[in-house]
């Protein structure tokens, strides 16, 4: 019991330890004078505070970007999804779900309501809604800001249910506690960060964490519980592949280590069939769970699953050893050629989909590199390096190799999940930066484990060693008995101390990364990539609101019609703040459309108005930031837009760009640079 | 202090609203003669202000109670606000008594000429004179030449008005002086004796005009003034029952000068200050009553972070506010002030259990035209049949609003007035705008218990 309370306090130590201290030594107090056969209650209240106070603390340390800036929407794609949240309150569901979307992609548009996870923008708006009729007058805005902290939230009381659910409880508070301040999830879920990823973690530990409880329960409930999350999870973002890949894995697995049972059968089949079902509800996403590639292992697993079970029923009824194996070999050649013969007319007629450039990139990191500019162009598309890993992981990335050794050491159902979506989850991280995030829960899992195993030794070590001593002392002063005791105690100091000063360092390292976690957040991860702070030349505050500014004056000052071209980074800001038609924007669905703007943007100036006059361009938005020194601008992307425009127009030369190899933006510049628009 | 004085000039002008004079004597244009015009109009802003002071002598036989003012039909739409008041008295001792004043139509109106009837107090009796000073504004009545101008020139306007003072009555004498903002004139007509020094222009004297007499006059000038105009300004003024007033204005501002041309120069426009984009305008002034506080300033995409407050608890408070770029003719902002005050300083409570809520009309703005001014007075749940006390003519309406945690709504009153212009070096505060509402016993019990939450 003391140990698990320590374990916690631990973990959520620097940031609130001063609560934390007080309530445990309430507690203690309590415990030691009225409450002391209650000890199972007390454990509950423990619990149930702690997880509250984790459950805020996730909350508040997420408003770091209100405090700083204000409440409001950050970077690109949430403009995008507030645009749309907007739309949907405003002319409801019907009307949202057949939007065609003419103010961007001009002159193509887009088909909003069928090619978005909706998922994000029915839950904001369904909140917003409750509130409404609970009558409390909250702006939407608000809603859309503050959806990401409350899921992350969320996400803290699921990480403790899953955390139970393969350890015990105190690896779920610690998991907890961690996932609630990981700089990881953090990036993703500050309050305006309202991104398809806020939510879906969510739904992604959710349908996790029920699939889990399904396969170790085998009931039919909480397998459909867990198709309902993961319905919601396709909703919400387009990362549910990961789930409908990990999961027939995980099946996979199973099978092979021979853990195959009626619970896993009931838990997989419910859910698959169900989920995909569910899915298929969602018309972004719509038949792709039967024809495309990507989902394809699910299905097998699915149909394996039934040969498994057929096998199995088969061997009951056939006393005959020889017999069954016999029969075993035929059925299980003929389902193989079955279903690869499936495969094969299946991609042939065209049917089923292959992978698209971005699984490809997933397993083959250098393949977008190679073959699609537009995918490699995106920062969060890069290969993590090391020192994010340390950024956002901090000392979890130690923790995580001692978790899995504890989950090898007790090896169940639940464990084996957890190891394999922390290993694949390791490998996509380290594919795609973007990635890190859905690695986070894994790894604070895992870790968590880690922490919660090892203080448990540790404190259990310490309170033999201190029970047997009271005991000692009690039982009297003289005899064999006492001696003896005292030569048992001997034997242990070195123990003891060591005991000690390892839960000191383990203390140590928690209350680092409590501050770690804290200064990233306010430091790095709390910023709307919009408005621009920095020190002035006396230490006051400068804000650079040059966005802003332009779109509001493009919102306020040029036609209703007017047509916006600019670099594809900036359409839905334009969109959503100026009120303006974009030519292309960050849904980079249309290749060709992007580079057409590449190319009017490399191109010498006359050649480029043709372009322009073709698109019925009446403004041009172009970001420089040389005056100010802001690195990310127009200039600093132009290798890419003639990277993109290459692609797709091979008039266009990167090499004319460059000067012996090297990229220059000053007077010595090559001469196509210099004198393109 | 001042608050309290407001409620008083109140009663008083409604006093003299209420008499309804039904006798107009046709023959007066007859038998009133002005003997003296001296009228100054100050150009130095856009908005034109024109100081008339009229000697006038009844020279009929019986006594006349009203003036008569007339407007050609171009400035009357422009006319934002017109006040007489009637000087009694020799020059260190003189008093002033504001008078009614009303739009009167006429059956033999020349070339559309429409006219404003001033009420005097009393009577003029035959042979006796009277001095009245009347100050009219008018909006929109600088119109920019060149229509588009670029970054680097200023701004020139014309004026155009009449030499002579359009009255229906003779005037004996009259002068005319016209004040500039700066000593580039580009033209002006001249009607001899015509006569500039400095920045002042000088048409008169002119001897015994006939009635309805009229030169046209053109002045040509650099006005590099800020033609702020606010094209639509809501002023909502939410009533908390927890002693908080919230005040949210939204604008929509534009620049209604001359027109801009080509590009706009970022570089230019901070290196060059004094050359570059002359006629612009960066920021704003608005005065906020004294104990401001929660000051916040944005627009429909987020903070603008460019503001200053000079709070004052005593004084008038100052907010600077700043668009987020600098307004060039033809360019809109659109952005929202919100505040919140101390309710005890705006209302008060009668012995009849009514309560008075004293609240400014016009937009807290510095010399800003308001084209369209709707002002909302959210009343606290539960408030019964309010009425509201404008000294001037406004629509009003009534409407329902649901805010926090309410169940059968706010009731709304709504207050609509078109072409507002900032008064204030005016005698009197006509800018006051009083709501009583009042109900039933049951409400009034009701309404003793918001009174405790307000003393807390």
């Amino acid at each position: 019991m003391v140990g698990k309370t320590e374990s916690q306090n631990g973990a959520v130590k620097a940031t609130a330890a001063p609560a934390m201290n007080l309530e445990s030594d309430l507690f203690s107090n309590f415990s030691f004078k009225s409450f002391k056969l209650k000890t199972k209650q007390q454990e509950l209240l423990l619990r149930v505070s702690i997880l509250g106070l984790v459950y805020i603390l996730a909350f508040i340390t997420r408003l770091f970007s209100v405090l700083r800036y204000e409440s409001m929407i950050h970077e690109f794609d949430p403009y995008f999804n507030y645009r749309t949240t907007l739309f949907l309150t405003e002319k409801g569901f019907y009307e949202f779900w057949n939007w065609f979307d003419s103010e961007s992609w001009y002159p193509l548009g887009r088909i909003i309501g069928g090619t978005l996870y909706p998922g994000l923008m029915v839950t904001a708006a369904f909140i917003y809604w409750t509130l409404r009729f609970l009558r409390f007058a909250v702006h939407i805005r608000e809603v859309c800001v503050l959806t990401a902290p409350f899921f992350a939230s969320n996400t803290t009381v699921v990480a403790y249910f899953f955390g139970k659910e393969i350890w015990d409880s105190g690896a779920g508070l610690v998991a907890a506690a961690f996932i609630a301040i990981c700089p990881g999830y953090i990036s993703r879920s500050v309050a305006g960060s309202y991104d398809n990823e806020g939510v879906a973690i969510f739904a992604l530990l959710l349908t996790f964490y029920l699939f889990v409880k399904a396969v170790n329960t085998g009931s039919l409930a909480w397998a459909l519980a867990s198709a309902f999350g993961y319905f919601y999870m396709v909703s919400a973002w387009g990362g549910y592949v990961f789930i409908i890949n990990l999961i027939p894995l995980y099946v996979l697995v199973l099978l092979i280590t021979g853990r195959y049972s009626m619970r896993l059968y009931v838990a997989y089949n419910c859910m698959y069939v169900l989920g995909m079902l569910l899915a298929m509800q969602i018309r972004f996403v719509g038949f792709q769970h039967v024809q495309s590639g990507e989902h394809m292992a699910a299905m097998g697993v699915f149909f394996l699953m039934q040969v498994f079970y057929f096998l199995d029923w088969v061997k009951y009824m056939l006393s005959d050893t020889k017999l069954f194996q016999a029969f075993l070999r035929i059925t299980v050649t003929s389902a193989i050629a079955v279903g690869a013969l499936a495969l094969g007319v299946g991609t042939a007629s065209g049917y089923i989909s292959p992978w698209t450039g971005r699984f490809y990139s997933l397993l083959d990191p250098t393949y977008a590199k190679d073959n699609i500019p537009i995918i490699a162009s995106v920062s969060e598309h890069q290969p993590t390096a090391w020192s994010s890993f340390m950024f956002d992981f901090h000392i979890l990335l130690f923790l995580f190799p001692a978790g899995l050794y504890f989950c090898f050491k007790k090896l169940s159902d639940a464990t084996i999940f957890i190891v394999m979506y922390g290993l694949t989850s390791m490998y996509f991280a380290g594919v795609m930066v973007r990635l890190i995030l859905v690695a986070t829960p894994a790894v604070c899992l895992i870790s968590a484990i880690a922490v919660s195993a090892t203080i448990k030794n540790l404190t259990s070590l310490l309170r033999t060693k201190s029970k047997t001593a009271v005991a000692g002392s009690s039982k009297g002063t003289g005899g064999s008995k006492a001696s003896s005791k005292a030569s048992f105690d001997q034997s242990q100091p070195f123990q003891k101390n060591g005991a000690i000063a390892l839960l000191l360092g383990a203390f140590y390292l928690l209350s680092k990364y409590a501050t770690h976690c804290t200064w990233v957040t306010s430091e790095a991860y709390s910023s709307p990539s919009i408005v621009l702070a920095a020190r002035g030349a006396h230490g006051n505050r400068v804000i650079f609101d040059d966005y802003r500014e332009a779109y509001f004056w493009l919102r306020q000052n040029t036609p209703p019609d007017a047509k916006v071209m600019s670099w594809w980074d900036y359409g839905y800001q334009i969109t959503a703040m100026g009120n303006r038609t974009v030519i292309v924007d960050n849904n980079t669905w249309n290749n060709t459309h992007i580079a057409t703007v590449g190319r009017a943007m490399s191109s010498y100036e006359d050649e480029a108005y043709e372009i322009m006059r073709s698109l019925d361009v009446d403004y041009v938005l172009v970001v420089f930031g040389g005056v100010t020194g802001y690195s990310s601008d127009d200039i600093n992307k132009f290798l890419w837009m003639v990277r993109i425009g290459g692609g797709v127009f091979p008039v266009i030369k990167e090499p004319d760009y460059l000067v012996n190899g090297d990229y220059r933006v000053d007077k010595g510049a090559a001469p196509k640079m210099l004198n393109c628009l | 202090m001042e608050a309290l004085l407001r409620p008083r000039i109140m009663l008083s002008l409604t006093i003299i609203l209420i008499p309804i004079f039904l006798f107009i004597s046709g023959a007066s244009s007859h038998q009133i003669r002005i003997n003296n015009a001296e009228r100054r109009i100050d150009l130095s802003t856009h908005i034109v202000k024109v100081f008339l002071t009229l000697k006038v002598e009844n020279t009929g036989k019986t006594s006349a109670s009203e003036i008569l003012l007339a407007f050609p039909p171009t400035q009357v739409d422009h006319l934002a606000f017109l006040e007489a008041l009637a000087a009694t008295g020799k020059k260190k001792k003189k008093t002033y008594v504001s008078l009614a004043v009303k739009p009167t139509q006429l059956p033999d109106a020349p070339n559309e000429t429409n006219y404003y009837t001033i009420v005097l107090a009393n009577p003029l009796n035959t042979g006796e004179t009277a001095t009245l000073e009347i100050l009219y504004i008018l909006t929109h009545s600088l119109e920019p030449f060149p229509v588009e101008i670029s970054q680097s020139e200023s701004q020139l306007v014309y004026y155009r008005d009449s030499a002579l003072i359009l009255s229906p009555y003779h005037i004996k004498q009259q002068t005319t002086f016209i004040k500039i903002p700066s000593n580039k004139v580009e033209s002006f007509t001249r009607v001899e004796p015509t006569d500039r020094a400095g920045n002042e222009l000088k048409y008169g004297p002119y001897e015994d005009r006939p009635p309805y007499s009229y030169s046209p006059l053109l002045v040509h000038f650099e006005n590099n003034n800020p033609f702020s105009v606010v094209e639509e300004l809501v002023r909502e003024v939410e009533i908390s029952h927890w002693g908080n007033l919230q005040i949210t204005e939204q604008y929509k501002l534009a620049h209604a000068g001359a027109r801009h041309k080509g590009i706009f120069s970022r570089v230019d426009y901070q290196s060059k200050p004094a050359f570059s984009g002359v006629s612009s305008f960066k920021h704003l002034l608005a005065r906020l009553p004294p104990r401001v506080h929660s000051v916040y300033y944005r627009d429909e995409i987020g903070n603008i972070s460019t503001s200053h407050l000079r709070a004052d608890s005593w004084k008038i408070s100052e907010l600077e506010i700043e668009p987020r770029y600098p307004l060039f003719g033809g360019w809109r902002a659109t952005f929202v002030i919100g505040y919140g005050l101390p309710l005890e300083d705006f209302l008060f409570e009668s012995s009849d259990g009514r309560r008075y809520l004293n609240f400014t009309f016009g937009c807290p703005l510095v010399e800003t035209v308001v084209d369209k001014l709707t002002i909302k007075v959210v009343l606290p749940e539960g408030a019964k049949g309010p009425s509201a006390v404008v000294p001037f003519p406004v629509e009003q309406r009534l409407e329902t609003k649901y805010s926090y945690l309410d169940v059968v709504g706010r009731t709304v009153v709504v207050l609509e007035k078109k072409n507002v212009v900032p008064v204030h070096n005016i005698p009197f505060q006509w800018n006051d705008l009083n709501i009583l509402f009042w109900g039933s016993k049951m409400e009034k019990k009701k309404r003793n218990s918001l009174l405790v939450m307000l003393v807390d």
